[in-house]
C-alpha cells in the first residue's frame, strides 16, 4: 500500500517536473472539470450562466490549465437532493474528473459535501449559499466562489437601521436559505436596535402572497425586508407594487430577490434596494471589461451567477498556474486555491480560513431596469466560521 | 383582526379559490366521465402562460394573444387524447398514468426548449391597469377582479351546460355508470374526445389569464397540480359543483390558514381533505 502510494507520488512529482520544463508528455492529458449544474427545472437559468462564466474565463485563457487542455463533463444535477451523492459519485469516481464544480442548489450541497468527504475531490462550490458549507461542513477540499446566505443579508440590517427604519417585518419561504437569510438581516438590525415586529414564513415553494400582503398591510411597519428567488422573487415584488404597499412601505431585500430577473419584473421594481456581493453596474474596469466580454459572447447582461462561474474560472487557472497544471499533489494544490486572490468583477476576493470568499457587499436600488449602485455596504465582509476546524 | 382584514382576506380567498376552481373543472371532468388521472394537467396550465407570454410579445396584444392560444391548447388536447391516451383507454388505469406522467417530462421539456429556464412575465393589460383603494395602504388591482369575473362567468356557462344540455346529461350519466351511457348508443370515443380537450382547454385558459398575476416560470403547474387534486377529491370526483366548492374552501383555507396558524399554512388543505375523507369518503357532491 505505502509501496504504491509512494510511487504514485513520484510519478507525479516527476510529471510536475516535466511541465514545468514544458514537456509535452503530461500536458498530454486534458483536466477534467466535471460541472455539476441545474440544467433542467426552476432553477436552469442559473446554472446556464454559472457555465457561461466559467466557459468565458477559459476560452479567455486559451481554454488551459496550467497547460492542459480543459475537458467539461457536464451533468444535470436537475437541483435534486435526492440524486445529488449519486451524481457526485458518478464524476468522481466513473469519470475520474479533477475538480467538481456545483451545485446551484443549498440542498444538493448536502449531498455532495458527504461525498467530497467521503473521496477527498476538489470541489468548487458557485453558488450554494448554505452557511454550514464554510462552517460546521468545512473540508480542506471545499471551496466557495459564491457567497453564504448571511453574508448577503446582514449588511442590509445596518443599512435599513440608517435609513430610519426601527420597525420591520421579515418574510421569506419556511425552507433553510431563507431562513438563514433572514437571521443574517435580523441580528444586523436588531444589534443596530431595531425591532423585527413580526417574522412571516411562506410554505415552500408557495407563489401566491395576497394573504400575507393584506397581513403586511395590517401590520404597518416602517419597511418590509424579503428573500424570495427566481420565480417566487419575480412575483413577490410584483404583487407588493400592484398591492399598492410600495408606495407607503419601503421594500428591501436580499439581491437574489431580483438577480437575473429585471426584465421580468418590469417597472414593480423600481426603487427597490438590496444587498449583494456583485451589480452589473459596477464601475470598475475589471468589470466593465467583463461586460463587454460576456455580452459579447452570450448576447446579454451577465449577473451575480455568471461572476461566480467566472471567478471559478478564474481561481482555477490561477491555482493551475501556481502548481504547473499538476493536481496529483492534493495537499499542494489546495493550497495554491487557498492562496488566490482575484480581482475580480465584483471586486476584490480572497479566500478566508474556511474557504470562503472575503468580499465586498453593495447596496443596490433599482433604477430604469438596472441594479445601481449606492455604495459598499460592507467592506471585505468575512462570514462567521467559527465552528471550521481544518 | 379587524373587519377590514377579514374582508380583504375574504376577498384573496375568494379570487384563488375562482382561478383553482377552472383549473381543477378540467381534471374533474376528465377524471370522473374518462378515468383518467391526468398528471400532467398542471403542464398543461403552465403550456397556457407560457403561450400568452410568448403571443403578448409576438402580436403586441394580450388579448389577441388569448384569442390565438386558446385554439392552440384545445388542438393540444386534441392530439393528445387521439394519438396516445386513445389507445391505452383498454388498458390498466396505470399505463395512463405513466403516459400523462411521461407527458409532464415531455412538456416541461418542450417549454425549456422553447422559451428556456428564464423567469418571464406579462403585463397587466391596459384595460385593467387601474387599482381599487381597499383600506387606507392596501391596493387591490382590477384586473384580479375581472378574473374573479371571468372565473365566475365560466363557472356559471358550465354549471348551465351540465345541468340544462343534452351534452350535459350524457356527461353526468357517463360520471355515474360509462358502460351504461355506451349501451344506450351514445358514442362515448367522441364524447372522450371532446371532455378531454375541454378539460385541456379550462386549464390552460387559467394558465393564461393568470399569466399577468404571477411569474412564469419552468415547472410551474407541478406544484398547482397538487392543490388541484386535493380539491377534486374534496368535492368529489367528476362533480363540477363539487370542484366549485371544493375550490372556493381551499382557497379559503390557504388564504386565512396562512396567516392565522402560520405553523401549518402547509398542511392545511391536506388536513380538510382528510377530514372531509372521514365523514365523506366519496367527497362532498360525489
Amino acid at each position: 500500500m505505502k509501496t504504491t502510494f509512494k510511487k504514485t507520488a513520484l510519478a507525479s512529482l516527476i510529471g510536475a517536473g516535466l511541465t514545468l520544463a514544458g514537456a509535452a508528455t503530461a500536458s498530454d492529458d486534458p483536466v477534467k472539470l466535471g460541472l455539476m449544474l441545474p440544467y433542467t427545472g426552476t432553477y436552469t437559468a442559473l446554472g446556464e450562466a454559472i457555465t457561461n462564466g466559467l466557459e468565458l474565463a477559459m476560452s479567455q485563457h486559451g481554454n488551459q490549465l496550467g497547460g492542459r487542455d480543459v475537458e467539461y463533463v457536464k451533468l444535470d444535477s436537475e437541483a435534486n437532493p435526492s440524486k445529488a451523492p449519486q451524481n457526485m459519485s458518478r464524476l468522481v469516481r466513473g469519470d475520474n474528473v479533477d475538480f467538481v464544480i456545483g451545485p446551484v442548489h443549498s440542498g444538493v450541497a448536502m449531498g455532495m459535501l458527504r461525498v467530497a468527504q467521503q473521496t477527498g475531490a476538489v470541489t468548487i462550490i458557485p453558488n450554494a449559499g448554505l452557511g454550514a458549507a464554510t462552517n460546521e461542513l468545512c473540508m480542506p477540499n471545499v471551496f466557495r466562489t459564491s457567497h453564504s446566505m448571511w453574508q448577503d443579508s446582514y449588511p442590509m440590517g445596518k443599512v435599513a437601521y440608517d435609513r430610519g427604519h426601527r420597525r420591520v417585518v421579515t418574510i421569506t419561504w419556511d425552507y433553510a436559505g431563507g431562513k438563514e437569510d433572514l437571521a443574517g438581516f435580523e441580528q444586523a438590525f436588531t444589534e443596530a436596535g431595531g425591532e423585527i415586529i413580526e417574522q412571516i414564513l411562506v410554505p415552500f415553494p408557495g407563489t401566491e402572497f395576497q394573504s400575507y400582503l393584506a397581513q403586511i398591510a395590517s401590520l404597518r411597519p416602517d419597511a418590509v425586508y424579503t428573500f424570495f428567488a427566481g420565480g417566487g422573487g419575480v412575483s413577490f415584488v410584483r404583487d407588493y407594487a400592484a398591492s399598492g404597499l410600495k408606495d407607503s412601505i419601503p421594500l428591501l431585500g436580499s439581491g437574489f430577490l431580483t438577480e437575473g430577473n429585471l426584465a421580468a419584473i418590469g417597472e414593480a421594481g423600481e426603487g427597490v434596494m438590496t444587498t449583494l456581493h456583485y451589480a452589473e453596474t459596477l464601475d470598475t474596469p475589471q468589470n466593465r471589461a467583463f461586460v463587454e466580454a460576456y455580452r459579447d459572447a452570450y448576447g446579454e447582461l451577465p449577473d451575480a451567477y455568471a461572476v461566480q462561474g467566472y471567478d471559478t474560472g478564474m481561481l482555477l487557472l490561477q491555482a493551475m498556474e501556481a502548481v504547473g497544471g499538476d493536481t496529483g499533489d492534493k495537499d499542494r494544490l489546495i493550497a495554491a486555491l487557498s492562496n488566490v486572490q482575484l480581482d475580480s468583477p465584483r471586486g476584490p476576493l480572497r479566500f478566508s480560513g474556511s474557504h470562503h470568499p472575503i468580499q465586498n457587499i453593495y447596496l443596490r436600488e433599482i433604477r430604469n431596469g438596472r441594479h445601481e449602485v449606492q455604495g459598499i455596504a460592507f467592506e471585505n465582509l468575512e462570514v462567521p466560521d467559527d465552528a471550521c476546524r481544518m | 383582526m379587524d373587519l377590514a382584514f377579514f374582508g380583504v382576506q375574504l376577498l384573496n380567498g375568494l379570487q384563488y379559490g375562482l382561478l383553482l376552481f377552472l383549473i381543477a373543472s378540467g381534471l374533474t371532468l376528465i377524471f370522473g366521465i374518462m378515468g383518467i388521472i391526468n398528471l400532467a394537467h398542471g403542464a398543461m396550465y403552465m403550456i397556457g402562460a407560457y403561450l400568452v407570454y410568448d403571443l403578448t410579445f409576438r402580436l403586441g396584444n394580450f388579448w389577441l394573444a388569448i384569442l390565438v392560444a386558446i385554439p392552440v391548447a384545445v388542438a393540444l388536447g386534441l392530439l393528445i387524447e387521439r394519438l396516445f391516451l386513445d389507445t391505452l383507454y383498454k388498458r390498466d388505469h396505470l399505463y395512463q398514468v405513466l403516459l400523462t406522467f411521461g407527458l409532464i417530462l415531455v412538456l416541461n421539456e418542450m417549454q425549456r426548449i422553447i422559451w428556456g429556464g428564464d423567469v418571464h412575465s406579462v403585463p397587466v393589460p391596459e384595460l385593467f391597469s387601474g387599482r381599487i383603494r381597499l383600506t387606507d395602504n392596501l391596493q387591490y388591482s382590477h384586473y384580479r377582479l375581472f378574473v374573479m369575473g371571468v372565473c365566475l362567468a365560466l363557472a356559471g356557462v358550465i354549471y348551465w351546460v351540465i345541468r340544462h344540455t343534452r351534452l350535459g346529461i350524457i356527461i353526468r350519466a357517463g360520471a355515474v355508470n360509462r358502460d351504461m351511457v355506451e349501451g344506450l348508443g351514445i358514442n362515448v370515443r367522441t364524447l372522450f374526445t371532446l371532455i378531454f380537450s375541454v378539460g385541456v382547454a379550462l386549464t390552460a385558459f387559467a394558465g393564461m389569464i393568470a399569466a399577468p398575476l404571477t411569474s412564469i416560470a419552468p415547472g410551474m403547474g407541478d406544484s398547482i397540480l397538487i392543490t388541484c387534486f386535493v380539491v377534486v377529491v374534496i368535492g368529489g370526483i367528476g362533480s363540477i359543483k363539487g370542484a366549485f366548492w371544493g375550490a372556493i374552501l381551499i382557497g379559503m383555507a390557504e388564504t386565512f390558514g396562512a396567516v392565522l396558524i402560520p405553523s401549518l399554512a402547509s398542511m392545511v388543505i391536506y388536513l380538510i381533505m382528510a377530514a372531509v375523507l372521514l365523514v365523506k369518503p366519496r367527497g362532498l357532491f360525489a
